[in-house]
């Protein structure tokens, strides 16, 4: 068969995947702190003996769109919404520090200070673990202070920093479970100057009208590229009705 | 099948479950003591198609990966327990907490449940019991000839009897918190038990180790804020019509391959 079909047919493929990354992104327009994925068609000319004419086309992502989404008031006070840039060091159950903009925390029975999906979030030294309370106030540099239980509200201990850090975006990586890592696998740095705004979370930062916009574009370009395959299909069939001897 | 259509059908499921928890919300905007719910969404693990870092030769790296979502899930129920408005309502069995705790209530199965509601009454025996006839652990019992029960705010309920100058006291509220209140599962009636996740309740007089003051002829009111649910619930529309529209596109595309290949 001519190749015409098998290129278009790679295009395809790719479109169909682009469409794959939009849907996602948009079932998770309202996940705490999402970053939508990113994704591009990149070209794989095939060079070989003969002029490299021939040019396929591969699904390439270019990482996570890291711009920051809507800061929604909660009135919580585990709720945690990082101000810019910036991400909240977690530990990934196989112990390792991964990254994350949710802030939706709660404590457990252990008293450790967790994400919603039960990641514990780390401090300046390992996991944080919240002493019983009367009551809790995160700060804007993530400094946890509590009024130990049947303390005068005046005595306030402060208990730990949730982690905080700020490494350049290009060396981040998503993993499978959807939380960042350094793509070297190392830790990253704490940064001081990361701004968190308590009682607050982090909206997904999935522009809607623009995932709709590229959903058409996308299913367009389907389109074309199965009349591609099927103009390959129709030539084929011409040369094959010229070729019958009647 | 197509990762396009089931990433979007999950979106559909999560949008789906998100509204349920917005209408219980709006349903119990008058429920004493009611804490409102949120839906707290995870994305679904990530097909890798192309790894970050990668070599794509000896001396380049891929500068980032391909990574397919396979969507979203609901990954909690959350109850947010603020402070409800503490409504005054002149009645002298109406207790409302101002504060952390719970009142704690002992269920026909013969376990202890907790509750925000202290809408309480006396029953034919002269016990304290909630609107459904559970009766207030520890059990406290108005004799008949009281002539009016005052409530301290740490809990000291006395009665004053005809013929006695001085009040007599006759029991007390005590009030249980706990570290992750969060963790407590709601059973219907305003009423949670405890769960592994909210871990065991530590049992306190009101106004010391951290729990609240009771406030006598008051109650708390719902923490909905119907302005919010109701922002969240043309949120919730919105989503999910988006979702569909995926589900829609996605199924044109392949309606196309199907009709013209």
């Amino acid at each position: 068969m001519d190749r015409l079909g098998y290129i278009a047919m790679t295009g395809a493929t790719h479109t169909m995947r682009a469409q794959a990354v939009v849907s996602n992104n948009l079932a998770n327009i309202s996940t705490t702190g999402f970053r939508a994925e990113l994704v591009a068609a990149d070209s794989a000319p095939i060079y070989g003996d003969v002029h490299p004419s021939r040019v396929n086309v591969v699904t390439a992502g270019y990482g996570a769109d890291f711009s920051a989404g809507a800061i929604m008031p909660t009135g919580r006070d585990l709720d945690v919404a990082i101000n810019g840039e910036g991400f909240i060091g977690v530990q990934a159950p196989d112990g390792q520090e991964a990254y994350t903009r949710a802030g939706d925390f709660y404590i457990d029975t252990l008293g450790m200070l967790k994400t919603a999906n039960g990641l514990p979030v780390m401090g300046d030294g390992g996991p944080v673990a919240v002493p019983p309370n009367s009551s809790l106030t995160i700060g804007a540099d993530g400094t946890i202070s509590v009024v130990p239980l049947g303390q005068p509200s005046n005595a306030l201990a402060i208990v730990d920093r949730i982690r905080l850090v700020n490494p350049p975006t290009q060396e981040l990586a998503r993993g499978r479970d959807g939380l960042f890592r350094m793509k070297g696998g190392e830790t990253a740095e704490a940064d001081a100057s990361v701004t968190l705004v308590t009682g607050s979370l982090e909206t997904s930062n999935v522009n809607a009208s623009a995932a709709l916009v590229e959903m058409i574009e996308l299913s367009r370009t389907y389109e074309m590229q199965i009349k591609t395959i099927e103009t390959a299909r129709d030539d084929a069939d011409r040369a094959a009705q010229l070729m019958r001897l009647s | 099948m197509n990762t396009a259509l089931w990433a979007a059908k999950t979106g559909l499921d999560a949008q789906q479950t998100r509204m349920a928890v917005i209408s219980n919300n709006l349903a119990n905007t008058n429920t004493t003591g009611f804490k409102r719910g949120r839906a707290s969404f995870e994305d679904l693990i990530y097909q890798n198609r192309t790894q970050a870092g990668g070599q794509t030769s000896q001396i380049t790296r891929h500068p980032s990966g391909t990574m397919i979502g396979t969507g979203v899930r609901i990954v909690a129920v959350q109850k947010t327990f603020g402070q409800g408005t503490v409504a005054q309502t002149n009645n002298a069995l109406d207790v409302a907490i101002n504060g952390r705790g719970f009142f704690q209530i002992l269920t026909p199965d013969g376990l202890t449940a907790f509750t925000r509601d202290g809408t309480f009454q006396v029953d034919d025996q002269g016990q304290l019991v909630t609107n459904n006839g559970y009766p207030v652990q520890p059990g406290v019992t108005i004799p008949p000839a009281a002539q009016s029960i005052t409530i301290g705010d740490d809990g000291t309920i006395s009665v004053s009897l005809p013929g006695q100058a001085a009040p007599t006291q006759v029991g007390n509220i005590q009030l249980s918190d706990f570290i992750n209140p969060a963790g407590l599962e709601p059973r219907g009636q305003n009423l949670f038990v405890e769960t592994a996740a909210s871990g065991a309740p530590q049992i306190s007089t009101p106004g010391i180790n951290g729990v609240g003051r009771l406030q006598q002829g008051a109650l708390e009111t719902s923490n909905v804020n119907a302005v919010e649910e109701l922002v969240s619930m043309i949120e919730t529309q919105r989503a999910y019509e988006m979702n569909s529209k995926a589900i829609e596109t996605t199924d044109a595309m392949l309606q196309y391959v199907a009709n013209n290949l």
